[in-house]
């Protein structure tokens, strides 16, 4: 049998080649040529013409950048959305720890399902949801503050500093739950001894969570810390462009929108990829930054 | 575990509970409310009658959105995207993850560190948009499909969960003078099935849900999915509020379209909601497993 394989078959591996080439060469053409068209940047960039008949203008895009005064305002937001995300990236940690606390299983379950809900609904529904929960006139909120005498909100249409907050808020009420599910999957790897010693030593519940499932966590915690310092100017686009409106752009003018409406609005293609540039390299030298912080400090790193 | 209870531990039990509950409330209210109100007299949630339960109980709204112009092609390319899209994804991630699981392969390092590697380093949206463009995908339906087939993402979680099926199995079908493609396809994608339903789950959620490259590529509304109807219906009815407040058009017009229109959006989100609340039951068991693999290793 092995004989007549080799006798006549294609080279070995063959099959492998050809399955691995197509998804191979997707890969090249969707994630690699992109990377490729940063060049667009450093040339003065008009649809339809090769490089050699475009004028090469260096690093003049990335000169205007630092130069624009809109692109400060866009990275203050993206920075204060960011420093809001950081503050609070200790809240699935203990929201986790709590519901762990809770005896009933069904009701833990319950919990888990209905909080994580929100994770699965597209950006547009989560702006239909705050719509109507906050709109002026029929919103929910306000229905029930007109209801009990008190004056009503309008979160959705608030130019102060408050739009920031309010929309820390929707971003934590669509991930919260589903934030959790990892950290409870953690304490449920939790090795079952240390609790029982820890209980044979006289240990109560809140010394069990402080000193043995809290250090647990710590891992996953500082993991996941140092992957969200690598996104810190990748703020996402969904959230930001469905809930900016004349009254809200100036707060929520983050830089995925800022290069969203300098390219794909304007055409200023070649800047809108400097920023875009500037923006993923930054990420990349946070995360590595972070990763050898924790190295040095922690012993751990995630590559 | 056995374990004294005393009194501060009954009360902390019963404080997380509530606090729990609270959490859950405001998870799912808002969802509750977008039902009632789409059922409810729009006159009614005008007035602001409707908070806790329906009144004037209508199913015309519905019956509104339902012959607009548009909706039910919008539908059938949200689910052609969601089930063609999540087939393509399923398959060649599959397949790749495969071949990535076969060490003896020239280039398979090299092929699978510049895979990972894309989740490092993304292009952004920019050059995205010109090579989709000039791969003439804009206006195309295969833009849904095509780009998100392969995510390193996904083959990193299969090509782990191959890892851990014997290797006999493939063995045993090689000897036998089974090909590669066929030993994929007959034994390996069949043995992976708890993994390729996880990553089918994600990726169905996550196609229903696009809009984005509907919005930045797609003008052809044959081709418009359910998201950018909905997000069209509620922009729409922004437009209107400041047409109204800017007092262009007579105020009294503006104000009866923009009290309908809140009722019309609400029904449409209802009309857009329900496929995932439908799936969202079967999807509860997949969560963890495909969350933890991917903690582990990314």
């Amino acid at each position: 049998m092995l004989k007549r394989k080799e006798g006549w078959r294609l080279p070995r591996f063959f099959s492998l080649y050809v399955m691995s080439g197509i998804c191979f060469i997707a890969i090249i053409l969707f994630n690699y040529v992109p990377l490729a068209g940063w060049s667009i940047a450093f040339f003065r960039y008009r649809p339809g013409l090769s490089f050699a008949q475009m004028e090469f203008v260096g690093f003049f895009y990335f000169l205007q950048v630092f130069r624009l005064p809109t692109v400060w305002n866009a990275l203050r937001n993206t920075l204060v959305m960011a420093g809001l995300g950081l503050a609070t990236s200790w809240l699935p940690m203990v929201f986790a720890i709590l519901l762990n606390e809770i005896r009933s299983t069904k009701y833990k379950r319950f919990i888990q399902t209905t909080t994580t809900l929100p994770n699965f609904i597209s950006w547009v529904l989560v702006y239909a949801i705050f719509f109507a929960m906050f709109a002026s006139r029929d919103g929910m909120v306000n229905n029930v503050l007109r209801s009990l005498g008190l004056p009503i909100v309008n979160p959705l249409a608030n130019r102060g500093p408050g739009q920031w907050v309010f929309q820390w808020f929707v971003g934590t009420w669509k991930g919260l739950g589903w934030s959790m599910i990892i950290y409870l999957a953690s304490i449920a790897g939790i090795d079952q001894e240390q609790y029982e010693a820890a209980s044979i030593d006289g240990a109560g519940r809140f010394a069990k969570m402080r000193y043995i499932t809290l250090p647990n966590l710590a891992i996953t915690y500082f993991t996941l810390l140092i992957i969200s310092i690598g996104w810190i100017l990748a703020s996402g686009f969904d959230q930001y462009f469905m809930f900016s409106n004349p009254m809200t752009r100036e707060r929520l003018m983050v830089l995925d929108l800022f290069i969203y409406e300098q390219g794909i609005v304007r055409h200023n293609f070649a800047f809108a990829t400097a920023v875009g540039m500037i923006r993923t390299v930054i990420g990349l030298t946070l995360l590595t930054g972070a990763n050898l912080f924790s190295k040095k400090i922690r012993g751990t790193s995630i590559f | 575990m056995t374990q004294i209870r005393t009194k501060g531990d009954r009360a902390f039990s019963i404080t997380a509970g509530l606090f729990f509950f609270l959490f859950m409330l405001i998870c799912t209210i808002p969802f509750y409310y977008l039902v009632i109100v789409s059922i409810s007299d729009a006159a009614e949630v005008q007035r602001g009658n409707v908070v806790w339960r329906p009144v004037g109980f209508t199913l015309d709204y519905y019956r509104q959105i339902l012959t607009r112009p548009g909706i039910a092609n919008a539908f059938f390319i949200s689910t052609a995207r969601t089930v063609v899209g999540t087939l393509f994804t399923v398959f060649f991630s599959a397949m790749f993850a495969y071949t990535m699981t076969q060490y003896k392969m020239k280039f398979r390092k090299f092929m699978y560190r510049m895979t990972v590697g894309t989740m490092y380093v993304s292009a952004g949206l920019i050059p995205w948009f010109l090579v989709m463009r000039a791969y003439n995908l804009n206006n195309s339906f295969w833009l849904y499909v095509l780009p998100g087939a392969i995510s390193a993402w996904n083959v990193i979680l299969i090509k782990t969960y191959m890892e851990s099926i014997p290797p006999s199995m493939e063995e045993s079908a090689l000897i036998d003078g089974a090909g590669y493609f066929k030993i994929f396809y007959r034994i390996m994608m069949p043995l992976s099935i708890p993994i390729l339903a996880t990553v089918a789950i994600f990726s169905a959620v996550g196609q229903w849900n696009s809009w984005q490259d509907n919005f930045f590529l797609v003008s052809d509304p044959a081709l418009k999915t359910i998201q950018l109807f909905l997000m069209e219906i509620l922009l729409e009815a922004e437009a209107l509020a400041v047409m109204m407040r800017t007092g262009l058009g007579t105020a009294e017009f503006a104000r009866a379209r923009v009290m309908t229109s809140f009722t019309v959006q609400v029904t449409m989100a209802v009309i857009v909601v329900i496929p995932i609340m439908m799936v969202y039951p079967f999807m509860q068991r997949y969560f963890v497993k495909g969350i933890m693999i991917g903690a582990v290793k990314g």
